[in-house]
């Protein structure tokens, strides 16, 4: 279910935990009782292979199994499918001409920062430059929208009989939870699944604990992101809405990996363009704890900034 | 900037102590911006480099410093360059091949081993070495017991980490996979690119010929082999996907001719292509001056450039440029082009060896069959 806005959440959203458990430890210090939820659905058909999870929350571990879940539900429901792939389809056509339009964007920056002349001019020339990503951004974005929403006015998912029914059981098992651990993955099939079975409502209220894609997906934008891959020229792109429980943030897993952390430039102009959001990278070990007013960062925990540096997060308010 | 070595020539007295300093306070080559100086130390008659770089004299004469067992030569290597070498040593009437013993850089192939002089900005690729962090795939040895060339073959099956049966996978058909497994790091470079989501999760059948010089020449029998036997079994043994999109055919040198020659024997049997320094020897007018083991080759590509047709969708050709089939492989990709193919050629300046093909698997594989990068985070 596609909506806006929702209260932030309490809880904390990590690092990767493949080879750096530290989900366990968080749930203590939040004093965690009770079952844990564990969404794993980005795993996709790999979502039951979650030995290693189980073995760091313990017996108390309860997988949701929302991608099996939505599997079944397409099986059971081929209108819905059909038209959610025919949306899928749309989002992605969608995607591909937004970085078409967004890559001579990114190359007028790139541009204006080799160019050489008065700094003064050249500066507000930048900031202009920006500015027309920040708004090929917004157009996208807005675009994604009101797609999801016309998906949504047209087959209305949540009134689906066996859509219902799934929602149901999954209410039923999170009303026995203390928590809920959100592993990572494909982030945009954690993003359908949790669409799906409405879960930015049955998430309200509760522990949320979230990790790579996992924590992405519940930020208010979903920005895709490598500096260096490949093919291509690495500018990062804004897939989609997330579910906005840890709003005014854009995180950034295996910041790492993926980001050139010492190229002020390419910092600068991340930071830049998706402010006033703060733009949090979670490695390893990196934690950031939301008490629904507050974000208070661990200490490898940081922030890309306008100036092009990387630097440690102090509080702030929502 | 002066070099080091012409700072040495200026500075009398060469004695043993001047010549024992230099040697102490470099690393051998020594790189200096696009210079290369290599030296050697002995009592002998003559040092030549013996190297694989066409364009250059292949034996090149080094210099004695006075009477001394000093001997030098420099030469130009451009950046991001990289050349295997070896000295050759002349004493009285015999002379013997050896490694740099002052480089303990060194490149294995089929042959023995060289050693290796990188020019400036030339690093190896981190993503080709081993990676504790990978998650690894594994490796099965098959044995196929009736193929076309009358006799049973061997099939090395790579399948990557978190391989389960339920899954639909594609597949890549190596030749010399064995080859490929030893001197170009394939399985670490494979474990390395799907674990970064660089490259789909691939099944990879690896090839091993008995006699590639007659196979890969455009032999009947050994498209006949890969279509019609390797390809069948994989898919009936392996969750593969079906669609020609989901199928590669690679290999390098004479490899590279035979993955040619069997997508033109069999067009749209494999959707991908990746052809390394492909000898693809032609003739405009006159005889083949390579050779007869060039002969059937020479044919088959004088018969395809007679002929191009539309073999795959997407074909990735690379070629070093130190390597004497840079002509044919460049006169290749127009070639390719004009059929309507999606082609993707890169150069390095490397020689025909195997890790320069090594090199170049990042940028082939991720684009013939890309990984999920930019949607998976885990």
């Amino acid at each position: 279910m596609y909506t806006e806005s929702p209260k932030p959440a309490t809880g904390v959203l990590l690092g990767p935990q493949r080879l750096a458990v530290t989900v366990d430890a968080e749930l203590d210090a939040l004093q965690v009782e009770g079952k844990v939820a564990m969404i794993t659905c980005g795993w996709q058909e790999r979502e039951e292979e979650d030995r290693e999870l189980h073995d760091a929350l313990g017996s108390r571990a309860v997988n949701l199994n929302l991608h099996a879940r939505g599997d079944a539900v397409f099986l059971d429901d081929r209108e819905l499918r059909d038209a959610h792939r025919a949306k899928q389809d749309r989002l992605r056509q969608l995607q591909v001409l937004y970085r078409g339009r967004l890559e001579h964007a990114v190359a007028a920056v790139s541009e204006l920062q080799d160019a050489r002349g008065p700094a003064d001019l050249i500066a507000s020339e930048i900031t202009a430059a920006i500015e027309a990503i920040r708004l090929v951004d917004r157009q996208h974005l807005a675009r994604v929208t009101l797609l999801n929403r016309d998906y949504e006015d047209e087959i209305s998912p949540s009134e689906r009989p066996v859509v219902v029914l799934h929602r149901r059981e999954i209410a039923d098992i999170l009303a026995g939870c203390g928590a809920v651990a959100i592993a990572g993955g494909n982030v945009a099939t954690i993003l359908n699944r949790l669409r799906l079975f409405g879960m930015h409502e049955l998430l309200q209220g509760r522990t949320i604990l979230a990790w790579s894609a996992g924590a992405m997906a519940l930020t208010d934008r979903i920005v895709l992101f490598h500096d260096s891959p490949p093919q291509g020229r690495g500018n990062a792109e804004i897939l989609d809405a997330g579910l906005g429980l840890f709003p005014s943030l854009v995180a950034l897993p295996h910041a790492r990996r993926r980001l050139l952390l010492d190229d002020r430039r390419r910092v600068s102009l991340f930071a830049r363009r998706f402010a006033p959001a703060r733009c949090v990278t979670l490695d390893e070990r990196s934690r950031l704890l939301c008490d629904g007013e507050n974000y208070r960062a661990g200490p490898v925990t940081r922030a890309l900034c306008d100036g092009g540096d990387v630097v440690a997060l102090e509080t702030w308010s929502l | 900037m002066s070099l080091a070595i012409a700072n040495l020539l200026r500075a009398a007295p060469h004695d043993d102590g001047a010549i024992d300093r230099f040697l102490r306070d470099h690393e051998f080559p020594l790189v200096e911006g696009t210079s290369a100086t290599f030296v050697f130390r002995g009592r002998v008659d003559a040092v030549y480099l013996r190297h694989w770089v066409f364009g250059l004299g292949s034996q090149q004469p080094f210099n004695r410093l006075e009477n001394s067992d000093f001997w030098y030569l420099t030469l130009e290597l451009p950046t991001r360059s990289r050349v295997e070498y070896k000295l050759e040593i002349q004493q009285g009437d015999h002379s013997r091949w050896i490694r740099d013993p002052l480089n303990d850089q060194i490149a294995h192939d089929p042959f023995g081993a060289n050693s290796v002089c990188a020019g400036e900005g030339y690093e190896r690729p981190e993503w080709t070495e081993y990676d504790p962090d990978a998650r690894e795939g594994t490796i099965e040895e098959i044995t196929l017991p009736r193929t076309p060339f009358g006799g049973p073959r061997r099939l090395t099956v790579y399948l990557p980490a978190r391989f389960r049966v339920s899954r639909r996978y594609r597949l890549l058909v190596v030749h010399d996979g064995g080859d490929y497994l030893r001197y170009s790091s394939l399985k670490e470079v494979l474990d390395n690119l799907i674990d970064r989501l660089e490259v789909a999760p691939l099944i990879v059948a690896m090839t091993h010929p008995e006699d590639r010089l007659v196979e890969y020449a455009d032999d009947p029998r050994h498209a006949d082999f890969i279509v019609n036997t390797v390809v069948p079994y994989m898919e009936e043994n392996y969750p593969l996907y079906k669609a020609v999109s989901a199928r590669c055919l690679m290999g390098a040198s004479f490899g590279g001719v035979a993955s040619l020659s069997t997508a033109w024997r069999y067009p749209g049997a494999f959707g991908r292509l990746l052809l390394q320094s492909g000898s693809f020897a032609f003739t405009d007018i006159g005889e083949n001056r390579r050779g007869p083991l060039f002969d059937r080759v020479v044919s088959f590509v004088n018969g395809f450039r007679e002929a191009p047709g539309r073999l795959a969708e997407k074909v990735f050709v690379s070629c070093g440029t130190y390597e004497s089939l840079i002509y044919e492989n460049r006169s290749m990709v127009p070639l390719l082009q004009a059929t309507g193919m999606d082609i993707r050629y890169e150069e390095a300046r490397d020689g025909h060896n195997w890790e320069n093909w090594r090199d170049r698997l990042r940028t082939a594989l991720s684009w013939l069959f890309p990984g999920p990068l930019w949607m998976v985070y885990e």
